[in-house]
């Protein structure tokens, strides 16, 4: 069973009216994914793909019986629209919207902890059980249902490993997308955490790049807990300067924090083999399991 | 946005922080102007937007007003770590008892702003807490309940203030805090904050970095940024107008990618393979052809770049447009350049057909492709 969304999850789409939100929501739903509703303020009793429309999301959750939103929102209202989620007490919030201010976005996490509910990204293409629920906008395509839980902080690097994983015959049990931002909800040490609780998954691998120190707090979480799965990492932006953006918020060197070279250093210190390559990683799974 | 010292000072100072008296200058007369008013010595910085330019010679020191003018000389349009300076800022020199730091930064991991203080001021904070951790105060502050001045007292009290100096101190880190928060800072500090013999503090050097995400709500800055000059170089300034994400590296193979992820990775596969990246540049989730050739047409335009990898996975991204941008900046501009393109994903029978019809080679593994793009700039550089 995929974690965080599996075939009870039944979701609410955020901004479904906009372009994305549209686009996607037909995505999902040829997927197989339960879309029960959709939110645009001043939208409401109008439909997108057949999908009922509300202008806010209480009228949304007191029509339909739903516990998830993915939120397309722009930028400058997506904090308010999670605020709006998360009173709706819905369990699982996926932000796909980017470039949301850190300072909403620090709001949005304390509230979010204060309330026990997981919010995934922002800035993140979502999150897929395969043949279960897609909530997201990746390309189903390369997902096969498997064994492999991957937890990454990118979007088409993800897809890339993924696929290769899918043509080693080994596929993915739960693929999370953290998000590209500086302050994102979910992060690698909760995602093993889940990994490991879960029976389908046998191994994880984990998608790192330049930026903050997520994935030294994940090889310190799996040194010290002992962690029972073989897990795999990779970390983009070897070459990346110092102080420069690297596309997304997140992937910046600030001084000396968030170095490629620290991260590498800090998995192979608690015995996680890092691939030089991305097609590394599904060749060093398959060996590991 | 890195604002300059003096913008930044001027923030400050609105907030009721204590700064060095001073002006900013744009010719060499203006700063003998500016010091002729000021109490001597003076001090003239370069304002630039890169950090370590002290040890770069770009802050001097003046008795008159004629040592500042020839300072002055010195510095505008002098070159120091590879920027031009334009302005300087002509400051009285505060006489200094002792150096602090007190910032307002964002915690990442701990998903919160936090307050960082040291009576080990004057260097890199990061050096600062290499060296003397013992000597730094870091507080976490609580999102729903913010920072209050009864928190910088605590904090002032452990630097070891008592009395009005310890009042006045929390009194500048309460400010600070507040300017951090209403301008959206990543960054606002002061290092030094200098203690003065007579007790009083002044801020002598600021930096206030604002999250760009933000500056939609601060149309001033924005403005600024418009018609200013920033850290950014001509080609990526032309990259983000097109909303390209797009970094200068010191390489010669030019990349081209969806999806920041991909792109650094494929940065690194390059240098794997012994070629060295000439730039990072992300075309996003869904990139049109136009977008395409946007892309194509910065990193051709690039003399350093002597061929050119272009790595897509088209999730959103669809390979036909990919295919239709390559071909009509070869139609419009023509390749000078060796271009190796991988394609893979939505629609990639009929990207590959058409540029195979078009003559052009398409690899499907981005391994391959970052090895050929390797060996051709080997071949040509004749190594």
């Amino acid at each position: 069973m995929g974690i965080f969304v599996d075939k009870q999850t039944r979701a609410i789409v955020q901004g479904i009216t906009g372009a994305q939100g549209s686009f996607h929501t037909k995505l999902m739903l040829n997927y197989g994914t339960q879309i029960m509703a959709g939110v645009t303020p001043g939208k409401g009793g109008t439909q997108v793909h057949q999908v009922p429309v509300y202008d806010t999301v209480k009228e949304a959750t007191e029509n339909h019986d739903a516990n998830a939103s993915i939120i397309f929102v722009p930028a400058p209202f997506a904090a308010e629209a999670t605020f709006e989620a998360l009173e709706a007490n819905l369990k699982t919030i996926v932000i796909i919207t980017e470039h949301i201010p850190i300072k909403d976005a620090i709001r949005v996490m304390a509230k979010a902890k204060q309330l026990g509910t997981v919010v995934i990204g922002p800035n993140t293409p979502g999150v897929i059980a395969p043949g279960e629920c897609k909530l997201g906008i990746m390309p189903a395509h390369v997902f096969k249902p498997g064994i492999v839980g991957i937890a990454s902080r990118s979007g088409t690097l993800t897809y890339e490993i993924a696929a290769g994983i899918t043509a080693a015959g080994l596929g993915q049990s739960t693929c999370i997308g953290l998000g590209g931002d500086p302050i994102i909800g979910l992060s690698f040490v909760e995602a093993l955490k889940q990994f490991e609780r879960d029976e389908q998954t046998k191994a994880v691998a984990l998608i790192g790049e330049i930026g903050g120190n997520l994935e030294e707090r994940a090889a310190e979480f799996i040194a010290t807990e002992g962690y029972e799965k073989p897990v795999v990492a990779y970390v983009a932006g070897r070459t990346a300067p110092r102080g420069k953006r690297m596309g997304h918020a997140g992937a910046i060197v600030m001084g000396r924090t968030g170095t490629a070279r620290s991260k590498i250093e800090a998995f192979e210190k608690a015995g996680v083999r890092v691939a030089e390559k991305p097609s590394e990683v599904a060749k060093i799974l398959g060996q590991r399991i | 946005m890195k604002l300059h010292e003096y913008e930044a000072k001027k923030i400050f100072a609105k907030y009721g922080i204590p700064i060095p008296k001073g002006e900013v200058a744009t010719t060499s007369t203006q700063a003998r102007e500016i010091t002729a008013k000021l109490n001597v010595p003076v001090i003239v910085k370069a304002q630039i937007l890169v950090a370590g330019r002290g040890k770069a010679g770009g802050i001097l020191f003046a008795d008159t007003p004629e040592e500042a003018e020839l300072a002055a000389r010195k510095l505008l349009d002098a070159e120091i770590k590879g920027v031009r300076v334009s302005s300087v800022l002509v400051e009285e020199k505060v006489s200094v008892q002792k150096e602090l730091y007190l910032g307002i930064t964002v915690d990442r991991a701990q998903r919160c702003y936090v307050a960082v203080a040291s009576s080990r001021g004057g260097m890199e904070i990061e050096e600062i807490a290499a060296k003397t951790p013992e000597e730094i105060v870091k507080l976490f502050i609580d999102p729903a309940y913010g920072f209050h001045l009864y928190l910088a007292r605590q904090v002032a009290r452990k630097m070891g203030y008592v009395g009005k100096q310890m009042l006045n101190l929390a009194s500048i880190f309460f400010k600070l805090y507040r300017l951090a928060i209403d301008f959206d800072a990543e960054l606002a500090e002061m290092n030094p904050l200098m203690e003065k013999p007579n007790q009083e503090f002044v801020a002598a050097d600021t930096r206030l970095i604002v999250d760009d995400n933000a500056l939609y709500r601060h149309v001033e800055l924005k403005n600024r940024l418009a018609e200013g000059e920033t850290e950014l170089t001509p080609q990526e300034l032309k990259a983000q107008e097109s909303g390209l994400a797009y970094v200068k590296l010191e390489g010669n193979i030019g990349i081209i990618g969806n999806g920041a992820g991909l792109v650094m990775a494929t940065l690194d596969t390059i240098q794997l393979y012994g070629g060295n990246p000439a730039n990072f540049l992300d075309v996003g989730g869904g990139a049109s052809a136009e977008r395409m050739a946007a892309a194509l047409n910065i990193v051709l335009s690039d003399s350093e770049v002597k061929a050119v990898l272009i790595n897509v996975l088209g999730g959103i991204t669809r390979c036909d447009d990919i295919a239709k941008g390559v071909l009509e900046v070869r139609k419009r501009v023509g390749f000078a350049k060796p271009i190796v393109i991988r394609l893979v994903g939505t629609n990639e029978e009929e990207g590959r057909r058409i540029l195979t019809e078009a003559g052009i080679h398409v690899l499907s593994s981005m391994e391959q492709s970052a090895e050929k793009v390797v060996e051709i700039v080997n071949v040509e550089g004749g190594g």
